[in-house]
């Protein structure tokens, strides 16, 4: 993975010495909160319900065991003892106190990381397939193109008071893991017939009170043009994006109110000015950055042989484990979503035992995935037995990827200021009531995803189920959805009639899973069911 | 670095100000005497391209420090070539100073006065920049490339 040279280091320490310093200026008076808030957000730091929340970046998703074993040691030291994996492969500590985050933030920069741009209306870590590297699918591995952005959008000067966040999604394979066209800008690595890399370009997806799928704005944008073209997005979204209702701000309801066409036009005129000024970052760069991500040393001759006499390990093989590309080897994906636990949360012994597998089992990698799980990358077949049982022990084996109870979630109204509703006792109860392995295993793969409010962090857009808290009159209400999806596949959700309560809601989604097992034909998913027959049954199901 | 010293004011420059009063955009365009000009959120400043000759001061408002527009604004103008005076004003706080000199700002006049000294700490906080940007500086990616 890639390693710091003195200049990002230095511009790292360099962060932490002027946070610490703007702390020490609004500690003593000399800024008001107002001026000192997206001070903090670019910083990763929010003001939630009861105290400050830390944002930390986990860039495109890949963090080695020397970055965990620090991630634990602030949830013990400074938080109380767990962290939160998020929905764009960050880490999140809930209980931060504001004069401790500049000692925080030195702490992360001895292990080459930062909350840079982790919040506020700035550029946001740049999502990735968390299968990068590792997957047989992929054109190549997309991270130093991520690497590229980042530091090309880290303290962009014309673009750091942008009129709302704007996220970037990577990746370079068909099959989409990392919802890129829900992004604002998405991105996918292709390569052109004569074998040119390039991007595919998406622009204005994204989820929250208005959600968008991207619309497609360039077919075939040669790589090496790729900053000079995000550039010109940025300046064309920064000019003329609505500054007046922060609802109406994100650069999806300025391509809508243009329309992709008009968008996209008035990004290649930009663009054109921009390449006579500019200079690009060249592929010189690119190919320096690529180097840290060579392939690890993998070895060869390794048998593809597994025992599954284990009917338990079995079923985690079955679930969890994804094909390498190298023979011999496995993606292992872990799932913080036990049954009746908090998704996405570890303790600090979890994150300890997650940096021992990653050093000893995976060339000292972990891929936290959109989907609040964490994903051991290049692991041997023959180890993935020990690793099952060490993850057993710790509570972290459950073998439910993609089925009903591996459920996204935002923080909701136990953490968040901004939330309506709780949503992790929900994704409890849901995961509780569809605990039973063999009934999950017949359902099958259903993505089912719950914000707590219409901000969406908890994806409800992107749920073949999705649920939405709303505050009725004073209570929390549950809205149901059907039919999203965040894949390459993206579609939104949509509303099927009156809300619940939380009790009520899972009775529904249950009729509804039942109506789906009723009326599928084989092979079919519920996602597929339900663009088969559409919303009827499934409402005639769910409002009896 | 080339600002270290504290400086007796915030204006980078050594020529003699202007000292016509900035009028608005469209006032500019239409009296071919005038030499200022002040900018507002929506004005779009390549209109002032066939005006470079005469024009000596672009005054970019910032109605607040988060409308971010003048900073696209004042990198289009030095991108086009104009070498006159570029000054921030109104809600211009210190902490955005840095990006500012960075899109070609090299004035400011902020509603509220800035203390010189955090000026010079903020403006010499980073000893590299990531990005090509409207001043001098090389961005790291081509002093890694010699």
């Amino acid at each position: 993975m890639y390693r710091y040279d003195k200049y990002d280091q230095a511009i790292v320490d360099a962060r932490v010495e002027e946070f610490r310093d703007q702390v020490a200026r609004r500690i003593a008076g000399e800024m008001n909160d107002d001026q000192f808030k997206p001070l903090r957000l670019k910083n990763g730091l929010y003001l939630q319900l009861h105290a400050y929340m830390l944002r930390i970046a986990i860039p495109y998703g890949t963090i080695d065991s020397r970055q965990l074993r620090v991630l634990a040691h602030i949830a013990r030291k400074y938080d109380r003892g767990y962290g939160h994996f998020t929905t764009r492969q960050n880490m999140q500590f809930n209980w931060i106190k504001l004069e401790d985050a500049p000692d925080i933030l030195a702490e992360l920069a001895k292990v080459e990381m930062h909350a840079i741009q982790t919040s506020g209306e700035s550029i946001r870590n740049i999502s990735a397939d968390q299968f990068a590297g590792a997957a047989a699918d992929e054109i190549c591995d997309p991270r130093p193109w991520a690497e590229l952005i980042r530091q090309f959008t880290t303290f962009h000067p014309e673009f750091s008071y942008l009129p709302r966040k704007f996220k970037i999604g990577l990746t370079a394979s068909d099959n989409d893991r990392a919802a890129i066209k829900l992004h604002d800008v998405g991105l996918q690595i292709v390569r052109a017939a004569d074998g040119e890399m390039g991007f595919r370009v998406f622009v204005g997806g994204g989820m929250g009170r208005s959600p968008f799928v991207a619309s497609l704005v360039r077919e075939f944008l040669p790589a090496g043009s790729i900053c000079s073209y995000l550039e010109a997005i940025l300046r064309v979204w920064n000019r003329h994006g609505r500054r007046d209702n922060i609802h109406k701000q994100r650069i999806k309801i300025l391509v809508h109110d243009l329309g992709a066409t008009e968008f996209a036009r008035q990004v290649e005129e930009e663009w054109r000015t921009l390449q006579r000024n500019d200079d690009d970052i060249g592929l010189a760069e690119y190919d320096r950055i690529a180097a840290y991500f060579e392939p690890p040393l993998f070895e060869r001759g390794l048998s593809d042989e597994l025992d599954l006499s284990d009917p338990r390990f079995a079923a985690w093989v079955e679930r969890n484990v994804d094909a390498h590309k190298q023979p011999g080897y496995a993606i292992a994906t872990i799932s913080l979503k036990p049954i009746g636990g908090i998704p996405g949360d570890v303790s600090a012994d979890q994150i300890d035992l997650l940096a021992d597998l990653a050093e000893d089992f995976s060339f000292d990698e972990l891929r936290p995935t959109h989907a609040q799980n964490v994903v051991l990358p290049h692991v041997r077949k023959a180890d993935l037995y020990t690793i099952w049982q060490k993850l057993d022990a710790a509570g972290l084996a459950t073998a439910n990827l993609d089925l009903i109870s591996e459920t996204i979630a935002c923080p909701g109204l136990d953490y968040c200021s901004l939330a309506n509703t709780r949503s992790i006792p929900l994704a409890q109860k849901i995961s509780e009531r569809f605990a039973d392995p063999a009934r999950q295993l017949d359902i099958g793969e259903l993505k089912l995803k719950i914000s707590g409010c219409i901000n969406a962090c908890g994806h409800h857009h992107a749920g073949h189920i999705g649920v939405l808290g709303v505050d009725r009159k004073g209570t929390e209400n549950f809205q149901l959805l059907l039919g999203g999806s965040g894949a390459e596949d993206a579609s939104l959700g949509k509303i099927v009639g009156p809300g619940f309560s939380e009790d009520g809601v899972v009775d529904a989604i249950e009729r509804a899973v039942e109506k789906y097992r009723a009326i599928r034909t084989p092979g079919e998913r519920f996602l597929d069911t339900y663009r088969r027959v559409g919303v009827e049954p499934f409402k005639e199901a769910i409002y009896v | 670095m080339s600002e270290t010293a504290i400086p007796s004011s915030l204006r980078f420059r050594d020529d003699e100000p202007a000292d016509e009063p900035a009028v608005s955009l469209d006032a500019f365009l239409d009296q071919p005497e005038a030499v200022s000009v002040r900018i507002e959120g929506g004005d779009d400043v390549r209109l002032l391209e066939p005006a470079f000759a005469r024009l000596k001061l672009v005054e970019v408002d910032f109605p607040r420090f988060r409308d971010g527009r003048g900073y696209s604004s004042a990198r289009i103008l030095r991108e086009m070539g104009y070498h006159g005076e570029l000054k921030a004003v109104g809600d211009v706080l210190v902490d955005q100073l840095l990006f500012m000199r960075r899109c070609g700002f090299d004035s400011f006049a902020p509603n509220a006065p800035i203390d010189l000294a955090v000026a010079v700490r903020a403006l010499n906080q980073y000893d590299f920049v990531y990005q090509q940007a409207a001043d001098a500086r090389v961005p790291v990616w081509k002093l890694r490339h010699g």
